[in-house]
C-alpha cells in the first residue's frame, strides 16, 4: 500500500479512504494516537557521505561481485512528473535523449564542471558510491536539489585490460534508463520500474581494450530513484577484470 | 443495435460464466487486505481505512469486520485465544510524507456483535521518521511455530523492508530489538514458515492503478527468520530480488498484500487484493486462491474451471465412471504388420446418443476405470450459482457430459449418479486444489452424516466411496484432466 513509487497521481484518490490523520484527516477514534507530525519538516537530513565518497584520482576496481560503483554524476536535471506510469519506450527515447545542455551525451565531463539546463547550472560530481547501487535519490536530497521529477546523467570510464567480446551490459533502474556504450545506445529500461540487480541486460557487446565510455540516464518521477550495473560475461558471471575511473 | 446489445449482454453472461469459480462473491470490496482471520464460525479479514470484510462460508463477502484506527494495511494473527492486528497509522508516502508507526492491539474476539468485543488500546511497535530508508507502513505478523517468537515486517519501496521482534504475549516491541532490513524495493510484507523455510512475500509493480496496475507477487526464502531472503536464482531480496508468486490474469490486475490460511493438513489457501476486478467494474476486491508447495516454493494454484474433466484417482489412475455396460466402438482394425496404403479416415468418438439408451433411467452406480474418453467418464463440472462455498471457491455440481445426472452421496456414505440435479447438499461439491496440485473432493452433506467431513476416496483400485481424507494417501486424491 506505500504510495510513494508513482501514487501521487492516485493518491488523491485513495484519500477518502484513509481516515487516519496522516492524511489529512481527523481520525474517527478519540482514543488513537495522532500522526508523529503533521507539518513536513524534514526530520532526518541526507548527509552525502552516508552514501558516497568522493572519489579519488585513481582507476577503481567494480566491487567483488562486479557492480561498478565509481561514477560522474550530475545535478538533477527538472523534468516533473506526476507519475512513473508514463515511462514508455517512445517517450524514454524522445525525452531521454534529448540536448538538456551542450555536449551532453558526447563528452567527458570533469568534478566540479558545471552545465547551463535551462536558466540553472548543473554541477557534475565524481563519487564513488558506497553500495552495489547508486543512490540518486540520496545524491540529489543530500545536494538539497528535486528528488522527484528529475533526470540524472551518470557517466563512468571503462578500461580493459584486454578486448572483451560477447559481454553484457546488466542494469537495474528505479525508475526508468538508457544507458550507451562508446556513444551508442545499447539499453532501455521502460515503465514504472524499481531497481532489481540483473532486471535487464543488453544484447551481446564488445568492450574494446582500453577505454570506454558508459553512459546512463535515469528518469524518476515520485519516489525511491537509483540503480545498479555491472558487466557480465557470456556465461552470465559478473565481469570483474576492469577498472573504472571518472577522471 | 438491439442485436449489439444481445450481443454485448451475451458476452457479458459469458464472460461471467466463465470466471465463476474465481472471484468471491457478495460485496468483497476491499484494498490491502490482512490475513483471513478464523473467529466463532466466521472469517474476517480488515482493510485500509478501516473496517474490513466478514463471510459465513468464505465464500460470500460482506462489510462489517470493525477495526479502529484507519491507516492502512492492517494484518491480523490469531495467539492463544486472542487476536492480535498490526496496521500503520501513517506512512505510505501519500502527500510526500515517509513518517510512518506500526501499532498492534489486542481484541478477545473479531465479532462485532460479541460483547467481549474490544480492542485494546494500540502500542507502537515500530516507526519510520520522514526520510530515511524505510516507510513503517503495510504491516505483516509471522508467530514462528518453531520458536514462538512473533515477528513483525514492514515497509514499502521507499527503502528497507524490516523486521522487528514483538513480545507474542503483549504484542508489544521486545526490549531493545533493533531492526533488521530483509529486502528493498517492495511493499505488503508477509512473512510464512514451512518446512524449515522462512518465506517472505513481497509485491512489486504499480500499486493503486486500477486496471493498469502491474502490482504483483513475489517471494523470496531463507533458513533463517532474519534473512537473507534470496530468490530462486539465488538473488538476495535485498538487491530487488524475488520469484514471481502471481502476477495479472483472468480479467483481474493487481494481486498484491499476500496472506496464508492453513485450513487442513495439505489444504492451505492464499488470500490477496486484485487491484482491479475487470468483472466487477474494475473495483478493489478480495481474492482466495489454493496455495500450492512445488520444491519447498509457494506456487498459486486455480480453483477448479467449469469444464468437461476426466476425473482421475491419484490412486491407480482410473477414472470415475458410471458402472454401465462398456459399448464396444465399431472402428475398423489395420493390419499393423502389413504396409496398409487406404486412405487414412478419422474415427469420430464414442457419442453420448450412442451409449445412453442403455443406461436406463438411473440412478446409477459409480465406480473407477480404465479411461478411454467414453460418455459415462466424461464429467461437467460446474460452480453453482447461489448455493454458497467454502474459503475461496464455490460448491460444483458435477454431471455427466451433456446430461444432468448428476454425482451424489448416499445415506450409506457411498455415491450414485442421479438422474438430475436438485441442487441438495448431496449433490454438491467442494473441490478444493490441495498443496500439491492435486484435488480432494468433498460433498457439501451426507444425509446422516452431516457432523463428518467425508470426501471423495478410492478404498479399491476401482472402488469409489466416502471417507476420511487423508493427506498422506494417494486414495484421497484426485485430478481434473481434460483429454
Amino acid at each position: 500500500m506505500g504510495l510513494n513509487k508513482c501514487r501521487a497521481a492516485v493518491a488523491a484518490l485513495l484519500l477518502p479512504l484513509l481516515n487516519g490523520a496522516a492524511y489529512g484527516f481527523a481520525p474517527s477514534d478519540d482514543n488513537f494516537p495522532p500522526p508523529r507530525q503533521t507539518d513536513y519538516e524534514i526530520q532526518t537530513p541526507t548527509y552525502l557521505s552516508d552514501y558516497f565518497i568522493e572519489s579519488s584520482g585513481d582507476s577503481a576496481a567494480p566491487d567483488s561481485d562486479g557492480f561498478i560503483r565509481r561514477w560522474m554524476l550530475l545535478e538533477p536535471i527538472s523534468k516533473p512528473n506526476r507519475s512513473n506510469v508514463v515511462f514508455t519506450d517512445s517517450y524514454l527515447n524522445e525525452v531521454l535523449d534529448s540536448v538538456y545542455y551542450k555536449g551532453r551525451l558526447e563528452t567527458m565531463p570533469r568534478d566540479g564542471e558545471k552545465v547551463r539546463v535551462g536558466k540553472g547550472r548543473l554541477v557534475w560530481h565524481a563519487l564513488d558510491s558506497r553500495m552495489f547501487n547508486v543512490k540518486l535519490y540520496r545524491f540529489a536530497a543530500a545536494l538539497k536539489k528535486p528528488v522527484y521529477g528529475v533526470i540524472f546523467d551518470a557517466v563512468t570510464i571503462i578500461d580493459c585490460p584486454e578486448e572483451m567480446r560477447d559481454v553484457r551490459l546488466s542494469v537495474g533502474s528505479n525508475s526508468a534508463s538508457k544507458w550507451w556504450l562508446n556513444g551508442e545506445p545499447v539499453l532501455v529500461l521502460s515503465g514504472d520500474r524499481r531497481m532489481v540487480a540483473d532486471d535487464c541486460m543488453s544484447p551481446r557487446l564488445t568492450l574494446q581494450k582500453g577505454r570506454n565510455v558508459l553512459r546512463g540516464t535515469i528518469i524518476n518521477g515520485p519516489g525511491m530513484s537509483d540503480f545498479c550495473v555491472r558487466f557480465v560475461d557470456a556465461d552470465g558471471r559478473p565481469l570483474t577484470d576492469f577498472s573504472t575511473r571518472n577522471r | 443495435m438491439k442485436n449489439g446489445i444481445n450481443i454485448l449482454l451475451a458476452g457479458a453472461v459469458a464472460l461471467a460464466a466463465a470466471n465463476a469459480a474465481e472471484a468471491q462473491t457478495g460485496r468483497p470490496f476491499i484494498h490491502d487486505p490482512s490475513t483471513i482471520a478464523f473467529c466463532d464460525g466466521r472469517y474476517y479479514t480488515f482493510g485500509t481505512g478501516g473496517g474490513g470484510l466478514i463471510s459465513d462460508d468464505g465464500w460470500t463477502w460482506r462489510g462489517g469486520a470493525v477495526r479502529p484506527g484507519g491507516g492502512a494495511a492492517p494484518d491480523v494473527i490469531k495467539i492463544g485465544d486472542r487476536y492480535l492486528v498490526a496496521y500503520s497509522a501513517t506512512g505510505g508516502g501519500l502527500g510526500g510524507g515517509h513518517a510512518g508507526r506500526v501499532l498492534t492491539m489486542w481484541n478477545n474476539t473479531l465479532n462485532p456483535e460479541s460483547p467481549d468485543f474490544a480492542y485494546t488500546a494500540p502500542v507502537e511497535v515500530a516507526s519510520s521518521l520522514d526520510d530515511e530508508d524505510c516507510d513503517a507502513i503495510d504491516a505483516g505478523l509471522l508467530l514462528d511455530p518453531t520458536t514462538g517468537r512473533l515477528w513483525l515486517s514492514y515497509g514499502t519501496y521507499f527503502g528497507f523492508i524490516r523486521l522487528v521482534e514483538l513480545d507474542p504475549a503483549t504484542g508489544e516491541r521486545v526490549e531493545g530489538n533493533e531492526p533488521v532490513n530483509i529486502a528493498i524495493d517492495c511493499e505488503a510484507t508477509d512473512l510464512i514458515y514451512r518446512n524449515g523455510w522462512y518465506y517472505l512475500l513481497g509485491t512489486h509493480g504499480t500499486c493503486c492503478d486500477g486496471a493498469n496496475s502491474t502490482y504483483n507477487i513475489v517471494v523470496g526464502r531463507s533458513r533463517s527468520v532474519t534473512g537473507p531472503y534470496l530468490d530462486n536464482i539465488g538473488r538476495d531480496m535485498l538487491r530487488g530480488g524475488g520469484k514471481m508468486l502471481l502476477s495479472a490474469g483472468n480479467r483481474k490486475t493487481g494481486p498484491g498484500h499476500f496472506g496464508r490460511y492453513i485450513e487442513d493438513d495439505g489444504v492451505e489457501k492464499m488470500s490477496f487484493h486484485y487491484e482491479a476486478d475487470f468483472d466487477q467494474g474494475g473495483r478493489s476486491v478480495l481474492a482466495i486462491l489454493p496455495l500450492l508447495w512445488h520444491d519447498d516454493w509457494p506456487v498459486a494454484g486455480e480453483n477448479l474451471r467449469d469444464g468437461s474433466y476426466e476425473i482421475e484417482s491419484q490412486r491407480h489412475g482410473y477414472a470415475l465412471e458410471l458402472a454401465v455396460d462398456f459399448v464396444r466402438m465399431p472402428a475398423t482394425r489395420h493390419r499393423f504388420w502389413e504396409e496398409d496404403n487406404e486412405p487414412i479416415v478419422p474415427i469420430e468418438s464414442q457419442k453420448l446418443e450412442d451409449v445412453i439408451g442403455g443406461w436406463g433411467e438411473g440412478p446409477n452406480g459409480v465406480r473407477l476405470g480404465d479411461y478411454m474418453f467414453r460418455p459415462h467418464q466424461r464429467w461437467t463440472v460446474e460452480a453453482v450459482p447461489d448455493a454458497g462455498g467454502y474459503l475461496g471457491a464455490p460448491y460444483y455440481k458435477i454431471v455427466i457430459e451433456g446430461t444432468d445426472r448428476a454425482l451424489a452421496a448416499t445415506e450409506d456414505a457411498e455415491l450414485e449418479c442421479v438422474p438430475a440435479f436438485t441442487g441438495s447438499p448431496e449433490q454438491l461439491w467442494r473441490i478444493e486444489q490441495l498443496t500439491d496440485g492435486t484435488y480432494r473432493i468433498m460433498p457439501k452433506s451426507v444425509p446422516g452424516h452431516e457432523t463428518e467431513q467425508l470426501a471423495l476416496i478410492s478404498v479399491a483400485d476401482s472402488t469409489p466411496t466416502l471417507g476420511r481424507f487423508d493427506m498422506n494417501s494417494d486414495n484421497s486424491k484426485w485430478r481434473f484432466r481434460d483429454r
